[in-house]
């Protein structure tokens, strides 16, 4: 038997902060490539501390639901999971390259194959690139526009941005949009700016985040000019300083993520059959549909309480 | 009740190898197989006549096929829990069924069987759980599970929301009666009004595993005797980042923390984590149903508050107040703490935390800057 742990943040003031933990585990349980999916918290139940044990498989493959790594998958995780001999080193990586690493979780005696995050794998770029194409209602989106991947960024942690622009660098060596831009909240280039760093009429905003609260739809689309109070909402696209502002909201709401965390796990070696064609062909048929396009205006605070 | 073929086939294969499960025991020996049922005792049987027997042992056969063919999981919480929910025995129970042995001793096939026509009833923290047959006219062993609100046993399941998806639980435990979210799953403000109906054993687990997480994996720990407690100096101590300082919280101040948070009115689980190994705390750990095993993220975060606000000096503050304005802060305080701020009728002025009296105090007593109160030991 296999299990996948999806390791998400949570929030003890925002119930929204888990939503998209939750529909992207439900995508993966439709697929049945697992035996067993569970989501787990940091801040909420069921808490890292205690997730493993509620499983009855051997196997299990933890993927954490962060953009980047750092403190929380380098840290916190490894730590609240109990994974006996867990160093940072196994991961060999220079902060986006992290695959996984085999190691025993003490109080269960189980093994775990612990992944890197789900925001610096390969696949995130498509999920961007496709996040952009849910935006704008089109498929073909890129020639004539310029599209922009947003961090939050931080002194702290130089890892939180090397994700943003690793995602940026691929895009851009696809010659797919005309400009690609890594911007941030907390450090220069700042997304306040954006409209500086395009020529293009028509710019594309993913923010790299994985759930939609107090930053994504609170204080981005306040800096960047897209409303004067967020609460008011705002137009997809939106005119600021005569450009066309396509804000797509977080991108881990984007139905491909759940790809994203089967691709951590097969790498880990799960055995997941055709469960990624399966969650392919489901993210297309709804950003065809266009049922999930469009962010809706949300109150409330980020997953960072 | 009928025994289908390919139960008695699934049964007359392993008998070669024995069979010994909840009262049905069927070995091979020198002269042919003996089978036991309950009371009934059936030696030196040939391959027909074990067939024959094990027919009219249908309660025993269907219920070997359930336990062992429907649900599995030898040793696993699922099965365990499953077990409990029908009162059946439980492999781990010898020392955990004195305290059950009055109201919940463990039934023997044939009262289970009876009792499952009917359902048997039980309670897991807010939650109520119906094991029952899927056929009562004609059973054939499978079992079902409702599961509602413990407040709804008397509703009619017309008046309630009725799911069949176990993952819906995720939705209706999110937030309260008053639409605040909860985000700690175990505090005892699950609403009511809902119902699941005719779940398998699977779905049932995944249910109370999305209510209450993890308290399956726990309950079934500590009956083994496996419980493994993290106390709280462990736990603080363990903490890194922005709550690294929690480890300084005074002892005391642990004691009321534990007070504040741990009791029964404020969740379900029962703390059985303490000061440190060997450090009991004073306050009460509950008599919740689902043991705490170390401090959860809630009272991690508050410890964290709670420790940057400990680490203030105390201070004399001079302060005029008439003793019935004395009085009203205790009231205030407590009606606050008690959560029944909501509930103090508009006009009812004799409530010292009736929202007028508390304005009037305001009006009186704060300045521009708020309470008048003077440092006195400056």
């Amino acid at each position: 038997m296999q299990a996948l742990v999806i390791a998400a943040h949570g929030s003890h003031l925002n119930p929204d902060a888990s939503d998209p933990t939750y529909a992207h585990a439900d995508t993966i349980r439709e697929t049945g490539a697992f035996d067993e999916v569970r989501e787990a918290f940091w801040k909420e139940e069921p808490h890292f501390r205690e997730v493993i044990r509620t499983l009855e498989s051997d196997e299990v493959f933890v993927v954490p639901l962060f953009i980047s790594e750092g403190y929380f998958t380098e840290q916190i995780i490894p730590r609240e999971l109990r994974l006996e001999d867990w160093d940072p080193d196994r991961w060999e990586s220079d902060g986006t390259s992290a695959s996984q690493a085999t190691l025993e979780a003490e109080d269960v005696g189980k093994t775990i194959h612990y992944c890197g995050p789900v925001g610096t794998h390969d696949a995130m770029t498509d999920v961007i690139i496709q996040r952009a194409e849910t935006a704008t209602e089109n498929p073909d989106v890129g020639e004539g526009v310029g599209l922009s991947v947003v961090g939050h960024g931080t002194d702290r942690n130089e890892n939180s941005a090397k994700a943003i622009e690793y995602h940026s660098d691929r895009i851009a060596e696809r010659d797919r949009f005309d400009e690609v831009k890594a911007l941030f909240m907390d450090e220069e280039p700042e997304v306040d700016d954006v409209t500086d760093y395009f020529e293009s009429d028509d710019i594309v905003v993913v923010p790299l985040f994985i759930a939609d609260g107090y930053h994504t739809q609170e204080d981005i689309p306040e800096d960047m000019g897209l409303t004067e109070d967020y609460r008011l909402g705002w137009d997809v696209p939106s005119e600021v300083d005569g450009h066309r502002i396509w804000y797509t909201g977080a991108v881990g709401t984007e139905d491909l993520l759940a790809d994203v965390l089967l691709e951590r796990a097969a790498d880990a070696g799960a055995d997941i059959g055709d469960a990624r064609e399966a969650v392919r062909e489901l993210a297309a048929s709804v950003a065809e549909t266009g049922a999930d396009s469009g962010p809706e205006p949300n109150a409330g605070a980020g997953a960072g309480d | 009740m009928t025994v289908a073929t390919d139960d008695l086939e699934a049964l007359l294969d392993r008998a070669s190898s024995g069979v010994a499960f909840d009262g049905l025991r069927i070995d091979e020996t020198d002269d042919g197989y003996s089978l036991e049922a309950g009371e009934n005792r059936w030696p030196g049987l040939d391959e027909a006549a074990l067939g024959r027997a094990l027919e009219s042992s249908d309660e025993y056969v269907t219920n070997w096929r359930y336990w062992q063919e429907t649900v599995g999981g030898e040793g696993t919480a699922r099965r365990a829990f499953l077990r409990w929910c029908e009162r059946a025995p439980l492999a781990d129970a010898e020392d955990a069924a004195d305290a059950e042995a009055t109201v919940d001793a463990p039934l023997a096939v044939p009262e289970r069987y009876d009792a499952l026509r009917d359902g048997i009833d039980r309670e897991w923290g807010q939650l109520s759980i119906t094991a029952r047959f899927v056929d009562i006219d004609d059973p054939d062993g499978e079992r079902v599970y409702d599961l509602w609100h413990v407040d709804d046993a008397d509703s009619d399941l017309a008046d309630l929301e009725v799911y069949d998806e176990p993952r819906d639980a995720r939705e209706i435990a999110t937030h309260d009666d008053d639409g605040r979210y909860r985000p700690l799953k175990t505090a005892p403000t699950l609403p009511a009004g809902w119902a699941f109906t005719g779940l398998s054993g699977d779905d049932l687990v995944d249910a109370i595993g999305f209510f209450y997480p993890a308290t399956i994996a726990n309950w079934h720990r500590e009956r083994r005797g496996a419980l493994d407690v993290d106390h709280w100096l462990e736990t603080a101590e363990r903490q890194t980042g922005i709550y690294d300082v929690i480890d300084e919280l005074p002892r005391e101040a642990v004691e009321w923390m534990a007070e504040a948070c741990c009791v029964d009115s404020q969740c379900l689980r029962r703390r059985e984590w303490e000061y440190e190994d060997g450090d009991e705390l004073d306050a009460d750990g509950g008599d919740g149903p689902f043991p705490c095993r170390e401090p959860c993220s809630l009272v991690i975060a508050a410890a964290r508050k709670w420790a940057i606000l400990e680490s203030e000096e105390e201070r004399t503050y001079e302060l005029e107040l008439t003793t019935s304005e004395r009085n009203q802060l205790e009231e205030l305080i407590d009606a606050v703490a008690e959560g029944r701020v909501d509930e103090i009728r508009e006009a009812d002025v004799n409530d010292g935390a009736n929202r007028y009296r508390a304005r009037y105090l305001r009006a009186k007593r704060f300045g521009e800057e708020g309470l008048e109160a003077t440092p006195v030991d400056e």
